[in-house]
């Protein structure tokens, strides 16, 4: 299979890439990974006539924390980011969610402000994004603004970036004392794409869960927090009991997406499953 | 149209090629190195994986206008005068093979993989190929493959019994 016809450009920075984004408008798509748009182009879902590589741009690199927060550049391919020492020890779950991305060749690939941007329904990254509570940075020819995680999926393969913005880095907390998150997916055996995932983080303080956040990904349309599991779940220990009744609750009010490999109701079960075991892992790192 | 200048296989090569042209059908058609196969054509399968500036990548999910200044390296780069590469000659004795067709890509992949892990466990050569799809070995022997071709990569003495 063979893609569309399209002119390729290979963008040198990111003003670049925000010039050509302005100049071609809607006929215009941005390329990193590509492992994403280049399958759908083939199946010619996309056909975009100018394609802007940013896989070059140095000024999408880097891997950094500056006091509570850790800031890794859009262009970071997903081995990178699993493989980073800064990475491992400020927010080791993104390490993990990363490393467990499709295979070698698709983490050798793709990056995280693909990932985010894409926002596929069944991406990995966007469900330990909303745990975490992150930020993406935005830049366009305006400026550079900051949308917070809970702000940046819209709908389906939808978010809250405006046509001539791109995402220039992700932001997210540094783990600190007390503090621990998770992810935890049913993956599909080919693909390993979430066919249901969920990430929890939570802060504890004088033993009791003061802090949780929980999403999920893979199961419906978008990645969407699970606010009814986070309030029941804090002011209590954290444990096993705790955690079960927290989870009583959890899928119960979002929307599902059934396929050929998983049932809406297959799903909406294995959600109480996975945020059971993202939620038991978080707390025992919250703990340790 | 994109011009391009590839080293594949240690050969510099420029040619003009169309801006969708996939990294895959380059090797193919243009360059005629048709050990690198098109098994799914969406990036699951393995079959075309290849190196580019030394990582794995599957050539049929890459631009080859990406590849301006890269450098590839291919199946058909894996052996030098004449002898197979220890990886070759690992998938030879330790019959991890039967069709043949995955092969290419697993011996790519493997590459990658032994080059940052010189050491694996079965489990990690397991888990470092899982984007590679074989649908005759049940995957037994080409971890042996793997295991042999990393003795022998570490200088230790090999045979197809002990891998």
């Amino acid at each position: 299979m063979i893609p569309a016809a399209f002119e390729y450009v290979k963008a040198s920075s990111v003003a670049q890439a925000i010039a050509l984004l302005n100049q071609h408008g809607d006929e215009a798509k941005v390329i990193a990974g590509g492992h994403s748009l280049l399958p759908a182009m083939k199946l010619r879902l996309s056909q975009p006539a100018v394609l802007i590589d940013i896989a070059h741009v140095a000024e999408l690199k880097g891997i950094k924390t500056a006091g509570s927060t850790l800031t890794i550049g859009a262009g970071e391919t997903y081995h990178a980011i699993a493989t980073s020492a800064t990475v491992i020890s400020a927010c080791p779950v993104l390490a993990s969610c990363t490393g467990q991305i499709g295979d070698i060749q698709v983490r050798n690939a793709g990056t995280i402000g693909g990932a985010l941007a894409h926002a596929d329904p069944a991406a990995d990254l966007t469900a330990v994004f909303l745990a975490l509570g992150g930020t993406v940075t935005v830049q366009s020819a305006g400026g550079t603004r900051s949308i917070a995680a809970d702000d940046l999926f819209v709908s389906m393969l939808m978010t809250a970036l405006d046509s001539g913005e791109l995402i220039t880095a992700v932001n997210v907390p540094v783990m600190s004392k007390g503090q621990g998150a998770a992810y935890a997916k049913l993956k599909h055996p080919a693909s390993r794409y979430a066919i249901v995932g969920v990430a929890a983080a939570v802060t504890i303080s004088n033993g009791v869960v003061s802090a949780c956040r929980v999403a999920v990904t893979g199961a419906g349309p978008q990645a969407v927090r699970q606010p009814s599991v986070e309030k029941a779940l804090i002011g209590t220990s954290g444990d096993a009991a705790a955690i079960k009744a927290a989870c009583a609750s959890a899928g119960a009010d979002m929307e599902y997406l059934g396929d050929i490999h998983a049932s809406e109701d297959y799903r909406r079960a294995m959600v109480k499953v996975y945020a059971a075991r993202a939620l038991t892992d978080a707390v025992a790192a919250a703990r340790a | 149209m994109a011009k391009i200048t590839v080293t594949v296989n240690g050969s510099t090569h420029t040619s003009t090629v169309e801006d969708r042209t996939l990294l895959v059908n380059f090797l193919r058609e243009q360059l005629n190195l048709t050990g690198t196969h098109v098994g799914c054509d969406t990036s699951q399968c393995g079959a075309c994986v290849v190196l580019v500036d030394g990582k794995s990548v599957k050539s049929c999910t890459t631009l080859a206008a990406r590849c301006d200044g890269a450098s590839v390296t291919t199946i058909e780069g894996l052996s030098t005068d004449g002898s197979m590469h220890p990886l070759q000659e690992g998938f030879w004795e330790c019959h991890g093979l039967q069709c043949g067709f995955c092969t290419p890509g697993m011996i790519m992949a493997a590459t990658d993989l032994l080059a940052q892990n010189p050491n694996p466990t079965d489990d990690e050569i397991r888990h470092g190929l899982e984007g590679n799809l074989c649908r005759c070995t049940g995957y037994h022997n080409i971890v042996r493959s793997v295991q042999y071709a990393a003795a022998k990569m570490r200088g230790e003495a090999v045979s197809s019994q002990n891998a």
